[in-house]
């Protein structure tokens, strides 16, 4: 069956049609038809990619050319795509989860102005995305990057007359592209030293006998490729744009956390992988910047009452996960961590967004509670991904997390304890979130308790099948103690330089008999932490904050921080230029030319008096003179 | 004769003819003066043609004419049209344009 991948040109296709349909016929389709498009162009993907998948377990393997995109002397970059393990499997999530929140979209969205156009702007993210994780190269790779960034754009800002929202939609572009500037620099650099920028010439390159670039440089291009995966995957210093991304419909906000966009991130330093196994200082930083995530984020979470902040923040937070993943070298689990991580975060949200639905527009959690009865699959489903996120033994979030924390541990303790109590946070949060909104009484008004209701079934069936996702999602990664095979990593086949060359494998090895200890350790502290998540919200107080938890309810004021460090003295800057350098330096050299001529001709036309006589003696006159300077200057 | 009596005649002529120009405030004067200037000018041309012994000078005089004859007609025409409109040939009536 190698045909199929020779044919995986096919599962960007379908999006991008769906794109265009809805795109240019948003303004005639019935709603019905453009939600149709939209659901079944990305369901045609999902089976092109279960078949790719298919054939890529059974060892397939290949890379497609479509045509020349940039040739340039010894330039050569094809528009090409790259099938092999890491994309198949994300070309499943995306176009999976990808799928779900379509059909749920046509159930949430049923009553929105625009919806063809949101379907529109919804194929054209799992378009960017595909691109993204198919493309053979940096360059292609960093197509879908951008149009991943122009898409949450759109999405964020879709409801574009109220202008907060729009103003969120700027800030995640503006935020997006400080790290595409990195990223940039990074492909540039790799131009430079290695000439190339298709994975397939350029890893094999490095730490190959001839290969003459620097650590230095190699640390650098790794840095710069982190950098602009702090933009995409929201880490610190730029992941203030996520929470506000919550601006956009909730599917959206579903789509941007679970299957899309902020994963590219991690997508991007797990293929390039080889590159930061040759990076040990840029790796430390990737993991420590994800850890300072994760933990600030999870605290700025406990006491968020928008219920779509706390999922935005635990979000960022779980990235943070990954990235301590990353760079403790544990590619796979970072994957794996994505995996399960787009089940049961897709879940929360779909389910935040049908309590919404419920709450008709509602979301703050403190005047909601006890909407379990009335709400009883979306309780259930909600549940099973708090257990999931949380680490609960069984669920699929257990064995993600649990991999992460184990690589924590074997690179050190300090990265393990951190990592330990931001699990911790992650259960507490959760269960304050679930506990505030299902259990207790209602604490709203008669009008939203007289009109709570569950959602109709194209909401609550995609709900359901992510629940069983996030179930089950977590056994293709079973801890070595518990299973001979983790299958993903044997799918993925990731770490195998890293655990060869930097002397993981023993490390990993010797870890096993230390297992179950950690495996012990992260279950008790999420399941007391979960309990008491649970108990400390039970009834509920509002209480205004004080000390620390007004810090962590006004999120550190990192957001007053950029605005008074970055955003005021630009303002101030960009307005003393415009006082300065455009109104008085180029309006004032413009203004003063028309002046100056002005000025002049005033003075010029005097000398046109109109008598005939005075003109004929200036004649005479300017032709003596003409005479004179012909004499004098050519004399005879 | 001597070629600078003619040059010396041309001379006088020309300065009349400037004079004129620029000191006469009837139009038709000045329109005389204004040919006295062109035939000095046709004289030093065949004087000098004399002197050298070409005849390429006087070639050009007959240029000179025609273009004097094309020139006065229509500047007497001009003229016509402006006595009609003001009832002067004075110049210095003439000024309205300024404004």
């Amino acid at each position: 069956m190698q045909g199929m991948i020779q044919n995986a040109w096919l599962v960007p296709l379908f999006p991008l049609i769906g794109f265009l349909i809805n795109g240019l016929g948003w303004k005639v389709l019935p709603r019905k038809v453009g939600g149709a498009i939209g659901s079944l162009s990305v369901l045609a993907s999902f089976v092109v990619s279960l078949l790719l998948f298919f054939e890529v377990r059974a060892g397939g393997s290949g890379t497609v050319n479509l045509f020349p995109f940039i040739v340039s002397n010894t330039l050569n970059i094809p528009f090409a795509f790259q099938i092999d393990a890491l994309s198949s499997l994300f070309l499943l999530i995306i176009t999976g989860v990808g799928f779900l929140i379509h059909v749920y979209s046509v159930g949430y969205m049923a009553e929105e102005e625009g919806m063809v156009k949101y379907f529109a702007f919804l194929n054209l993210f799992v378009f960017s995305m595909m691109l993204l994780v198919m493309g053979a190269n940096y360059l292609i790779l960093f197509i879908g990057w951008e149009g991943v960034g122009l898409c949450s754009y759109l999405l964020i800002g879709f409801w574009y007359k109220n202008h907060d929202y729009t103003s969120a939609g700027r800030k995640s572009f503006v935020m997006n592209r400080i790290g595409d500037l990195a990223f940039i620099v990074g492909m540039l650099l790799v131009l430079y030293c290695y000439g190339t920028l298709t994975y397939a010439d350029f890893f094999p390159q490095i730490g190959a006998s001839g290969d003459l670039v620097s650590t230095n440089a190699k640390e650098w291009i790794a840095i710069c490729f982190f950098i602009g995966a702090t933009g995409k995957s929201a880490q610190i210093p730029l992941f203030t744009w996520l929470p506000d991304a919550m601006a956009g419909p909730t599917p959206v906000s579903a789509l941007i956390h679970a299957a899309t966009m902020v994963t590219a991130g991690i997508y991007m330093i797990a293929r390039s992988h080889v590159l930061y196994d040759a990076a040990p200082m840029a790796r430390e930083i990737v993991a420590w910047v994800g850890l300072a995530t994760a933990l600030l984020t999870a605290t700025i979470a406990l006491k968020q009452y928008d219920i779509k902040k706390v999922l935005a923040y635990s979000t960022v937070s779980q990235l943070g996960f990954m990235f301590i993943a990353l760079g403790c070298g544990a590619y796979t689990t970072a994957v794996f961590h994505v995996m399960t991580h787009a089940f049961f975060k897709a879940l929360l949200f779909l389910g935040a967004g049908s309590v919404i639905h419920a709450m008709g527009g509602e979301q703050d959690m403190r005047s909601m509670g006890g909407l379990g009865r009335k709400m009883r699959i979306t309780q259930i489903t909600f549940l099973i991904a708090c257990l999931a996120i949380a680490g609960i033994p069984g669920f699929s979030g257990f064995f993600s997390k649990d991999e992460i924390v184990s690589a924590a541990y074997a690179h050190g303790g300090l990265l393990y304890a951190g990592a330990l109590l931001g699990s911790v946070l992650t259960a507490f949060y959760m269960f304050r979130l679930y506990t505030l909104t299902f259990t207790g009484s209602f604490r709203g008004t008669h009008e939203q308790e007289h009109h709570l209701h569950e959602s109709p079934a194209n909401m609550t069936l995609p709900l359901i099948v992510l629940a069983i996702l996030s179930v089950v999602g977590g056994y293709v990664g079973m801890p070595a103690v518990m299973a001979p095979h983790h299958l993903l990593s044997d799918f993925l086949g990731l770490n195998g330089a890293v655990v060869n060359e930097a002397g993981f494998l023993e490390h990993f090895e010797a870890l096993h008999h230390q297992e179950w200890m950690l495996i012990g350790i992260s279950s008790a502290v999420a399941i007391i932490a979960s309990i008491a998540g649970w108990a400390a919200h039970r009834k509920p107080r509002f209480v205004p904050n004080k000390g620390l938890a007004l810090a962590f309810e006004k999120k550190w004021w990192v957001d007053e921080l950029y605005d008074a460090v970055v955003v005021r003295p630009i303002l101030a800057l960009s307005s003393a230029f415009d006082r300065g350098a455009e109104r008085k330096g180029i309006d004032g050299a413009v203004n003063g030319v028309g002046k100056l001529v002005r000025w002049g001709a005033e003075r010029m036309r005097l000398l046109q008096s109109g008598q005939v006589g005075y003109y004929l003696f200036v004649m005479v006159l300017g032709i003596a003179v003409l005479l004179a300077i012909g004499f004098f200057a050519n004399p005879l | 004769m001597p070629t600078q009596y003619y040059l010396f005649l041309a001379l006088a002529m020309f300065c009349i003819g400037v004079m004129g120009t620029l000191m006469r405030r009837n139009a038709i004067i000045i329109f005389m003066c204004i040919e006295l200037m062109l035939n000095a000018v046709n004289l030093l041309l065949v004087a000098f043609s004399k002197m050298y012994g070409h005849a390429d000078a006087q070639i050009m005089v007959f240029f000179i004419m025609v273009v004097a004859a094309a020139e006065v007609s229509v500047g007497l025409a001009v003229i016509v049209l402006m006595y009609r409109k003001v009832h002067s040939v004075d110049i210095n009536i003439l000024n309205r344009l300024k404004h």
